[in-house]
C-alpha cells in the first residue's frame, strides 16, 4: 500500500491520479492517520502552500513522528514543500522544518535576470530542464556533473533508480519561490538553473526528494513516479 | 532554463468547448474532454478551463469535466469562471484543477484572492483580467464578462493583486479578443514590466508570428491562444517549433 500525507494542505488528488496511472494494481490510500502511515510499504509526502502553514497542518494533526519514521524506513518521496519540510530551516516564515536533511531553504533573489537581460518572474512557474547527476547516456560516456563542479564523471555510474528510463535535461513542471541548500552536497541528484544551478532532487538511502512536480510533469514525471513504485532501495 | 509555455484555452458552456469573437457570437468546437486529451498529447504546456455558464443550474458541468480530464491528463490544469468564494476554490481544487482563476470575484471582494491565497498557496491563486483599452498606454478593468467596467487602471490592479498573493495574472484584451490581429503588445509589456510574477499573454493571436511576439515584445512568461488550435489552423508542436525557430525557449 502506497499512503499519500495528507495534512490539509496542496492539491493530492494529482498526486493520488497520477499514482493511480502507473500502478493501476497498488492500493493508494490519501491519509491523515498516523497508522496508517506507518503500516504503509511507500510514502509520497506531497504539499503545496506556505510552509509554516504546513508545519503547523502537520503538527495539528500528529503526523511529524510518522512522517519522519517512514523518511528513515521505506521508499519515501517527497514533493515540493515536502522536500523543503524535510530540511532545518526555512526563510519562508521564518520557521524550522523536520530537520531530517541538514541544510536551509532560501528565496530565490529579487530582480533575476537571464543571460539576455530579462527579467526573470518569481514563484519560478513553468517547464525547466533537470539536469541528473551522474546521467548515463547512451553511448556509454558520462554527463557532466553540475554537483561536482562541472568534472567529467567517468568510471561506474552510479545514477538513481528514479531516473531510469528519464532523459538528461528532460523538463519538469516547477511552481515555487524557494528552494533547498543542502549542506552535504553528496546528497544532490538533480539540478536546474534560474538563473543560477539549484537543487532540485536529493536523495538519501530510502528517500527521495523532488522540488518539481511530477504529477504534472507529463510522460518523464509519470515515468519518476511508476520508478519510485518499484524501486527497492 | 525556464520554457516560455503555450496554453490552450478552452472556453466551456453547457458541457462544450465554444469560442466567441470579442466576447460574442459563440461557435461549437468540440467535446471539452477529447479537446483536452488531443493538446496534452500534442505537448501543452497547461490547459486553462474558462466556465463561461451564465447560470448557475449547469454549475456541476465544469466539476464533472475537470474531473474526467485530470484523471487522464497529467499536465497543470487551470480553472475560471463563477469563482464567488474559498470553497469555490476548495471545490475546484478538489476535482483536479491545479490553479483556480478569478475575474470579476477578485474586483467585487478582493479579500477573496487574499483568503484564497493564504489558504491554498500563492502557485494555485491566478487573477484574471479583462482589459479594455481607454486612452494611449492606459487601460480599464473590465469585469462580468467584458460588460461592465469598474473605473480600474489594470497596471495597478495587477500590482494590486500580486499584492494580495496571486501567483499568475491572466491578462486578456477586449480590443484585440478574437480578432485575430495579434496580442495588445503594449498592455502586455506594461503589465509585464511592473510584476514580478508571471503574466500570460491572452487575446488576439491569429498566427503563429503572434505567440512568439507576444513573448518576444510583449515580455509574457506565457502565451495563451484559442481558436487557432481548436479549429485546426495550427498545432500546438508547430506553434512551438516556430517559437524555438525565433530563439524561444520552449518544451519541445
Amino acid at each position: 500500500m502506497i499512503a499519500v500525507v495528507d495534512y490539509g494542505m496542496g492539491n493530492l488528488r494529482s498526486v493520488e491520479q497520477a499514482l493511480r496511472h502507473v500502478a493501476p494494481d497498488a492500493s493508494i490510500v490519501v491519509t491523515d492517520d498516523a497508522k496508517v502511515i506507518a503500516n504503509a510499504s511507500r510514502v509520497v509526502f506531497p504539499g503545496q502552500g506556505a510552509m509554516p502553514d504546513c508545519m503547523r497542518e502537520l503538527d495539528s494533526r500528529n503526523l511529524r513522528e510518522a512522517v519522519l519514521q517512514a523518511a528513515r524506513s521505506k521508499p519515501f518521496l517527497g514533493i515540493c514543500i515536502g522536500l523543503q519540510m524535510l530540511f532545518e530551516h526555512s526563510e519562508e516564515g521564518d520557521v524550522a522544518g523536520l530537520g531530517l536533511l541538514a541544510g536551509r531553504v532560501s528565496r530565490f533573489a529579487h530582480g533575476l535576470q537571464d543571460a539576455q537581460g530579462n527579467r526573470l518572474k518569481v514563484p519560478h512557474m513553468g517547464w525547466n530542464q533537470v539536469h541528473q547527476k551522474n546521467h548515463r547516456l547512451g553511448d556509454g560516456s558520462f554527463a557532466l556533473s553540475p554537483a561536482s563542479g562541472g568534472k567529467l564523471d567517468r568510471g561506474m555510474s552510479n545514477s538513481h533508480a528514479l531516473w531510469n528510463g528519464i532523459a538528461q535535461d528532460a523538463r519538469f513542471y516547477y511552481v515555487h519561490s524557494y528552494f533547498v541548500q543542502p549542506d552535504d552536497a553528496s546528497l544532490i541528484q538533480a539540478t536546474s538553473d534560474y538563473p543560477q544551478p539549484f537543487v532540485c532532487a536529493v536523495a538519501q538511502e530510502n528517500l527521495f526528494a523532488v522540488q518539481f512536480h511530477p504529477e504534472k510533469s507529463h510522460a518523464a514525471g509519470l515515468q519518476l513516479l511508476q520508478n519510485f513504485t518499484q524501486w527497492n532501495p | 532554463m525556464l520554457a516560455k509555455r503555450i496554453i490552450p484555452c478552452l472556453d466551456v458552456t453547457a458541457g462544450r468547448v465554444v469560442k466567441g469573437v470579442s466576447f460574442v457570437s459563440l461557435r461549437d468546437a468540440g467535446d471539452p474532454v477529447e479537446i483536452a486529451k488531443r493538446y496534452d498529447a500534442q505537448g501543452a504546456d497547461e490547459l486553462t478551463f474558462l466556465d463561461i455558464t451564465a447560470s448557475s443550474d449547469d454549475r456541476g458541468i465544469i466539476f464533472r469535466i475537470i474531473e474526467q480530464v485530470a484523471s487522464q491528463v497529467f499536465i497543470p490544469l487551470t480553472v475560471g469562471g463563477g469563482v464567488r468564494e474559498v470553497n469555490d476554490v476548495r471545490n475546484l481544487l478538489n476535482a483536479g484543477a491545479d490553479k483556480v482563476s478569478m475575474n470579476t470575484q477578485a474586483v467585487v471582494n478582493p479579500q477573496l484572492v487574499a483568503d484564497a491565497a493564504a489558504r491554498y498557496g500563492s502557485q494555485c491563486i491566478v487573477v484574471a483580467i479583462d482589459a479594455k483599452q481607454v486612452a494611449p498606454n492606459r487601460w480599464e478593468v473590465f469585469t462580468h464578462g467584458g460588460r461592465k467596467a469598474t473605473g480600474l487602471d489594470v497596471v495597478a490592479w495587477a500590482k494590486n493583486m500580486q499584492g494580495l498573493g496571486a501567483g499568475e495574472i491572466l491578462l486578456t484584451s477586449m480590443d484585440c479578443d478574437g480578432q485575430k490581429k495579434g496580442f495588445d503588445l503594449a498592455l502586455t509589456r506594461a503589465v509585464t514590466d511592473a510584476l514580478e510574477i508571471p503574466v500570460i499573454a491572452s487575446g488576439g493571436v491569429g498566427n503563429l508570428q503572434h505567440l512568439a511576439d507576444g513573448v518576444k515584445l510583449g515580455g509574457a512568461d506565457a502565451v495563451l491562444a484559442a481558436s487557432i488550435f481548436h479549429f485546426g489552423e495550427y498545432t500546438v508542436p508547430q506553434a512551438k517549433r516556430f517559437m524555438a525557430e525565433q530563439g524561444i525557449e520552449v518544451r519541445l
